[in-house]
């Protein structure tokens, strides 16, 4: 009876944006929508009319890696250094 | 492989040290201008994202199908760094679809089937470490799945409609768009191979502590 509550509740969940106006995802007719880009064509300056500051997105973009990179090695030394001294601490013991 | 895995993390820095300089030099693309460059560290950390789960899928076929007890550790790295790299891929994607499309994202089927594939990675690492015992077995299952997905995600700007550049973008790019490409591939190749070794190796050195602990109960 529980599991029949929780599985109401999920379809709902998952149903709403669907039934309640504004929250479904606007679908573009197939004329309407832009077409992808199929090669990239260089040019010298930047387009005219740039409205967001780009250099902050790219920026961004790339302090992120940075980011993800370090913390990542930092978190995978850590974690080696722990187990490596886990390791060698149990050998000398058995010995 | 082990002993170039402290030059590979060294070299990869460095070219990622060096890597504004030489976007800088590459020209700008002509409808989406600066902004287009973050596309030098979006483009190989999607393909890495991509490779991941692939590496994740065969090791966990080979622990699945052949008892390889090493490969699974292969298969809980490579399931980590498809978590990291599609985290770069999913962050670095929408700040250039701000200023591209003029949203942060849009459900489509690249975009979606790559959220998708990097939950798959998040719930097989949480499966790993909170299932207990029998998700291993579980979690290689599941990382199938993950590697059946690779496919449709790389052609999925080709056969569905959506504003995500197509595949043909890459063979077609003017020589000095492509070598600051290609340079940042290389860096942040160099960077997987490197982290997938020591992640690896990690793991082995977790299940021969486990089997020692092991084996000390039952003496």
């Amino acid at each position: 009876m529980r599991l029949l509550r929780v599985c109401t509740v999920l379809i709902v969940l998952l149903a709403a944006p669907a039934l309640v106006p504004g929250l479904a995802p606007q679908v573009l007719a197939n004329g309407d929508q832009p077409q992808p880009p199929k090669e990239f064509v260089p040019v010298d300056e930047v387009p005219p009319g740039e409205q967001i500051p780009a250099i902050n997105l790219v920026a961004a973009a790339y302090g992120f890696v940075w980011l993800v990179m370090l913390g990542y090695v930092w978190t995978i030394a850590r974690r080696l250094g722990t187990v490596e001294a886990e390791l060698a601490s149990l050998e000398t013991r058995k010995r | 492989m082990r002993k170039l895995t402290t030059p590979f993390i060294v070299l990869s820095a460095g070219m990622l040290l060096a890597a504004p300089w030489i976007i800088n030099a590459a020209p700008y693309e002509s409808t989406m201008g600066l902004v287009q460059k973050v596309f030098y560290f979006h483009f190989p950390s999607a393909i890495l994202f991509l490779v991941a789960a692939i590496v994740c899928g065969v090791h966990s076929a080979r622990f699945l199908f052949f008892k390889n007890q090493r490969a699974d550790g292969w298969a809980v790295a490579a399931a980590e760094l498809g978590l990291v790299f599609g985290a770069i891929t999913l962050v670095t994607g929408p700040l250039w679809a701000r200023k591209a499309w003029g949203v942060w994202w849009v459900w489509d089927p690249r975009l979606t089937m790559s959220l998708v594939l990097w939950m798959i990675f998040a719930a097989y690492l949480m499966l790993r470490q909170y299932g207990g015992p029998g998700s291993d077995r579980l979690g290689a299952g599941m990382a199938l799945f993950g590697m059946a997905n690779v496919p449709f995600i790389y052609v999925s700007v080709n056969v569905w409609r959506t504003l995500h550049p197509q595949t043909s973008v890459v063979p077609t790019l003017p020589t000095d768009m492509g070598i600051p490409l290609w340079f940042c591939f290389a860096a942040f190749t160099m960077m997987f191979i490197a982290l997938l070794n020591v992640r690896a190796d990690l793991e082995h050195k977790r299940a021969r502590l486990e089997a020692l602990y092991l084996a000390e109960d039952e003496a």
